[in-house]
Parts: structure tokens; C-alpha cells; sequence
């Protein structure tokens, strides 16, 4: 018999610590960390953002409603509380790495042009059109010299 | 009109000592009733009210067109005529819309605004009035030759040219308007679709 090779998974897992985003609900939009899982379809969340209209309170949510990031608070004890959840939170500078994340800009690209005016969104694509344009002419320069 | 009157009114007749007033037989009421009711026509409860624009209908607006020829073009509102009509113009060299009337239900208004200073309001004036779109009487009777011609092809109806000539009057500045503003000729001339993932309820125009 051959050595099997085992290696964790890389999926996403529900576990304490774990960074989630709402995406149903009235804290849509916002993100919370996973305090505790409470059963297979429910954790519960807590999101000690300092500006009140991203915080979420304590509370059980269905995981239907929240989607996993690749964010993760690590050594989060189980049932933390919510002033060590802050500080942790802070230190991990957990709202920062999201800003970053290529998921949380195209978020807030899609809501910017969602709420385009017609001629907006014309200016917008002939901004693409141009853009794509310097983009091949650049690459036929690289391809025509290699 | 005073003859029927006067066959209509009432005679005096004397009887003896007295005197008694008859009315005419054709104003006598009748001795039966009608076989059949008489159908009484319904009061309409609706009234009249005069056309109201809708805030976005400014003048300078960039509409959308969304019924008729010219359906999906951009083209900016001149004046807003009464009961519900538009003076729109392409511009007639940008988008091919003519000076033209338009219902204002069938539109989309844009917040787009467009710069409608310099035009010449008479001009503007004469076009949205009564007559100047008013259709020319045809000839009803048509002779021989029309009815041999029928085979042939029809003639081209020719734009007069007092049409061209304000069609012109009214382009000319404001295409030097649009000019301004990057990107808004190249606008008005394409035309609105919806593309696929487009939902026009929740669109912001």
C-alpha cells in the first residue's frame, strides 16, 4: 500500500472566530464573528463594530442568512464575550482586512453603480470600452516582440 | 320660434260667468305612461382636470423614447405642450428625431439636464403651437391620372423647407451646448435597451 497524503481541507468552516456577512436580514451587510455554534443551522454572532450602523448584537443566526469569509479571528475561546471579542476584533483589524478584500470592494462597486443615472452608466461604459482597448493594444505590442 | 310659442300658449275660455285658462293640447299631460322606461344616461362623476407635467418633465430633460418610430432614442425636451404632450428634438443630426410631439406617458425622464440657453424661444414657440403640425387637406377627389398612376411608385413627400429651416434654428445651438459636456453627443446618439440582468424597476435614470 501506497502513503496516502492527508492535508486539511481548504474549504471555509463554521468555527469560533470565523468572520461572517450578513446577507439577509436587518444586519445585512454587516459582519459578525461566530461565538459559538449552536447547532447545524445555527451559531451564535457577534459583531462589536464601533460605528453603530455596522455593529450587530449578540444574538443566535441562522447560518442561511450569513455567508462564511476567509476572515478568522484565531484562538477565539468558545463563548467569548463581547469586551475580549472587541479587543481581539481591534487587534485583528478585522474591518480593515475586509475593506481590502477583493469580495468587499466589488460589493461596494455593484451598490456605486446600482445607483448610476443612465448617462452615468453610458460614461461608465465607454470608460470600460477605452480602458479595454489601451489593455489589447498594450498586449498585441508584447505579443508582436516576443 | 315665437310662432310655436304662440300656438303653444294657453287659451282663456269663457263659460257662463267664468272663465277658465286651457292649456294647449300639445303641452296637456299625457294619459298613459310610457310602455317602456326611458333610459336615463348615467352622471359621470369623473371631472376634467387639466394636465399636470410630472416634476422630472423640465425642459432641457434628456427623455427616453419608449413607443412610436422612434422608440429607445434619447432626446431632450423642449417644451412641455398641454394635455399631455412633448416637444422633443433629437437632435436631428445626432439621433435622427426630428422636432416632433411626443405622449408624455411613453417616456422615460432622465436627470440628465441639458443646457437649453441661446435657443431662439420663437421658434420654439411656433413649433409647439395649434397649427404647425396640423396635417394638409388632401385632394378627396381623385381624378383619371391619379387612378392610372396607382402602379407607379408613390412620390416622396418632400419636408418643407420652413420645417428644415427651424429644425436647423433650433439644432444649431443646442448641439454648441451639448458640445460642452464630454460624452453627451455620443449619448443622445445611441439608444436605450435593456441588456440582460437589467431590471428597470429598480434602474436609476
Amino acid at each position: 500500500m501506497g502513503d496516502a497524503e492527508i492535508t486539511t481541507s481548504q474549504w471555509r468552516l463554521v468555527e469560533v472566530g470565523r468572520i461572517v456577512l450578513f446577507s439577509y436580514g436587518p444586519y445585512s451587510g454587516r459582519l459578525a464573528a461566530i461565538v459559538e455554534i449552536i447547532d447545524h443551522k445555527r451559531v451564535l454572532v457577534d459583531g462589536p463594530s464601533d460605528s453603530p450602523d455596522q455593529a450587530v448584537p449578540r444574538h443566535s443566526a441562522p447560518l442561511a442568512n450569513v455567508s462564511l469569509t476567509p476572515l478568522i479571528i484565531p484562538k477565539t475561546p468558545r463563548a467569548i464575550g463581547n469586551g475580549p471579542l472587541r479587543t481581539a476584533w481591534q487587534k485583528e483589524e478585522v474591518e480593515k482586512k475586509w475593506a481590502e478584500s477583493n469580495w468587499a470592494q466589488s460589493r461596494e462597486r455593484s451598490k456605486k453603480r446600482r445607483a448610476l443615472t443612465d448617462f452615468e452608466r453610458f460614461k461608465v461604459m465607454r470608460m470600460r470600452k477605452q480602458a479595454r482597448f489601451e489593455e489589447k493594444k498594450a498586449l498585441a505590442k508584447v505579443k508582436a516582440s516576443a | 320660434m315665437s310662432a310655436s310659442t304662440k300656438q303653444e300658449q294657453p287659451t282663456t275660455k269663457k263659460f257662463g260667468k267664468g272663465e277658465r285658462v286651457i292649456p294647449h293640447p300639445s303641452q296637456k299631460a299625457s294619459k298613459y305612461y310610457p310602455a317602456e322606461d326611458i333610459a336615463q344616461p348615467k352622471k359621470s362623476r369623473k371631472a376634467l382636470r387639466p394636465f399636470k407635467p410630472r416634476p422630472s418633465l423640465q425642459p432641457g430633460a434628456v427623455l427616453i423614447l419608449l413607443a412610436g418610430r422612434f422608440r429607445g432614442k434619447r432626446v431632450v425636451l423642449l417644451k412641455v405642450l398641454d394635455q399631455g404632450v412633448l416637444l422633443v428634438t433629437g437632435p436631428f443630426k445626432v439621433n435622427g428625431v426630428p422636432l416632433r410631439r411626443v405622449n408624455s406617458r411613453y417616456v422615460i425622464a432622465t436627470s440628465t439636464r441639458v443646457n437649453l440657453g441661446g435657443i431662439d424661444s420663437k421658434v420654439v414657440e411656433k413649433v409647439g403651437g395649434k397649427e404647425y403640425f396640423a396635417r394638409d387637406k388632401k385632394n378627396k377627389k381623385q381624378g383619371e391620372d391619379a387612378f392610372f398612376k396607382q402602379g407607379d411608385k408613390p412620390e416622396k413627400k418632400e419636408v418643407s423647407s420652413s420645417r428644415v429651416q427651424d429644425q436647423k434654428a433650433v439644432d444649431k445651438t443646442l448641439i454648441g451646448n451639448l458640445k460642452k459636456e464630454p460624452f453627451l453627443l455620443s449619448y443622445l446618439a445611441s439608444s436605450f435597451s435593456l441588456r440582460k440582468g437589467d431590471k428597470p424597476h429598480e434602474m436609476v435614470f
